[in-house]
């Protein structure tokens, strides 16, 4: 967990992936999800930040 | 001069062609090659795409392009994300999604587990497994039509066989609660054999020294399928998981082929209200918003699909 707190901090590829997929499965379940329409209009900027993130994260370095 | 092959072509090649192509740097040359393909990526790819974002700013409807396009904002973006209809279709996609992969997933690796034990008929009960895969979508609508005839349909009849309810009672792709189960059935039947594949590669690339070292330790099959076979397969099945989720979110042919969307819009996925937006209302800008939505879904898992391809190869 420190490690990856650590690598957060020091923007190393990895933990922010990890945030990145994160947001995007996030994003991609509320756009799919029957329960609340609140979370299906909010889902459409949740994955394009996830996306973004990802593709800007990707140039990070990698963690030792 | 030396006899090496590429020397033997060079000298062949005909005195005023050399010349000309004497004057050229590598770089230049290498432009020459990669500039076909540039072009026609900017053409096909990046340009359709960076115009469908412009126009899904717009009011702009395909079928009257005399008419004056209004840059409107975020309004198509709004109106989708508010619109019942589509969260609708999203489910039903959703619905699509998870149910085909929870099969797919589940008797694509039973399959590659047995086929993965040494057996007689091995390759050939494999070659049978993969041929629904190997179809044409539109072949596999058009014949599944046929088997889920009320009348005449042999799924119904071997589904009277094992329940015992009479044949013309259910109609498969007429009914709303059934239609929804008809196209997980059919696309389980025609991918599972992709998502075999996949699994066997990922237990043909198990060692067979790791079981034998699980065997001196006496772990049981059990154990060993759970601590050894489930997490080296893991990646694999990951990789088919992901593939088979963003081909099943783009899923329009076979649907198309089975129910046209229908009884009322319980099959009716993203895909299908997309090209109903686009080429039956002509609502082009609003379309191209709503594909612009579904493109970034796309491309949000195709990069997680990436990451993962990464990590099967890093083993």
């Amino acid at each position: 967990m420190t490690r990856f707190f650590r690598g957060l901090f020091t923007l190393k590829r990895g933990p922010w992936e990890m945030v990145a997929t994160l947001l995007i499965a996030v994003g991609v379940f509320m756009l799919m999800q029957p329960f609340v329409m609140w979370a299906y209009t909010y889902s459409f900027i949740v994955t394009l930040v996830g996306t973004v993130m990802f593709i800007i994260v990707s140039h990070f370095a990698e963690q030792e | 001069m030396s006899d090496k092959t590429i020397d033997r072509v060079a000298s062949a090649t005909p005195a005023r062609v050399a010349r000309k192509v004497k004057g050229l740097s590598d770089r230049a040359i290498a432009w020459i090659f990669v500039g076909p393909t540039i072009f026609l990526l900017l053409a096909i790819n990046i340009f359709p795409l960076i115009w469908t974002i412009n126009l899904s700013f717009t009011n702009f409807k395909a079928n009257r392009v005399n008419r004056a396009v209004e840059y409107i904002g975020l309004r198509n973006y709004e109106r989708i994300l508010t619109d019942g209809d589509i969260w609708l279709s999203m489910q039903a996609t959703a619905h699509f999604l998870f149910w085909t992969l929870f099969f797919q997933v589940l008797l694509g690796f039973t399959l590659a587990w047995l086929i993965n034990k040494k057996f007689r008929g091995n390759d050939m009960w494999t070659t049978i497994i993969v041929l629904p895969m190997m179809l044409s979508p539109a072949v596999v609508g058009n014949f599944w039509t046929f088997l889920y005839q009320p009348q005449i349909g042999l799924f119904n009849y071997v589904v009277s066989f094992f329940t015992g309810v009479d044949p013309s009672s259910f109609d498969m792709l007429g009914s709303v609660d059934l239609a929804p189960w008809s196209i997980v059935i059919v696309d389980t039947w025609m991918w599972t054999p992709f998502v075999m594949l996949i699994c066997l590669a990922g237990l043909r690339s198990i060692p067979d020294y790791i079981y034998e070292a699980a065997e001196i330790d006496r772990a049981s099959k059990l154990r060993q399928f759970f601590t050894i076979t489930i997490p080296m397969v893991l990646p694999f099945l990951m990789l088919a998981v992901l593939f088979r989720g963003i081909e099943n979110f783009k899923m329009f042919d076979l649907v198309v082929q089975l129910t046209g969307g229908g009884p009322g819009s319980v099959t009716e996925m993203a895909s299908i209200n997309l090209k109903r937006e686009a080429f039956e209302k002509w609502r082009t800008g609003y379309s191209s918003a709503f594909a612009i939505i579904l493109f970034v879904t796309v491309f949000g898992l195709a990069s997680i699909y990436v990451k993962a391809l990464n990590k099967v190869k890093e083993r």
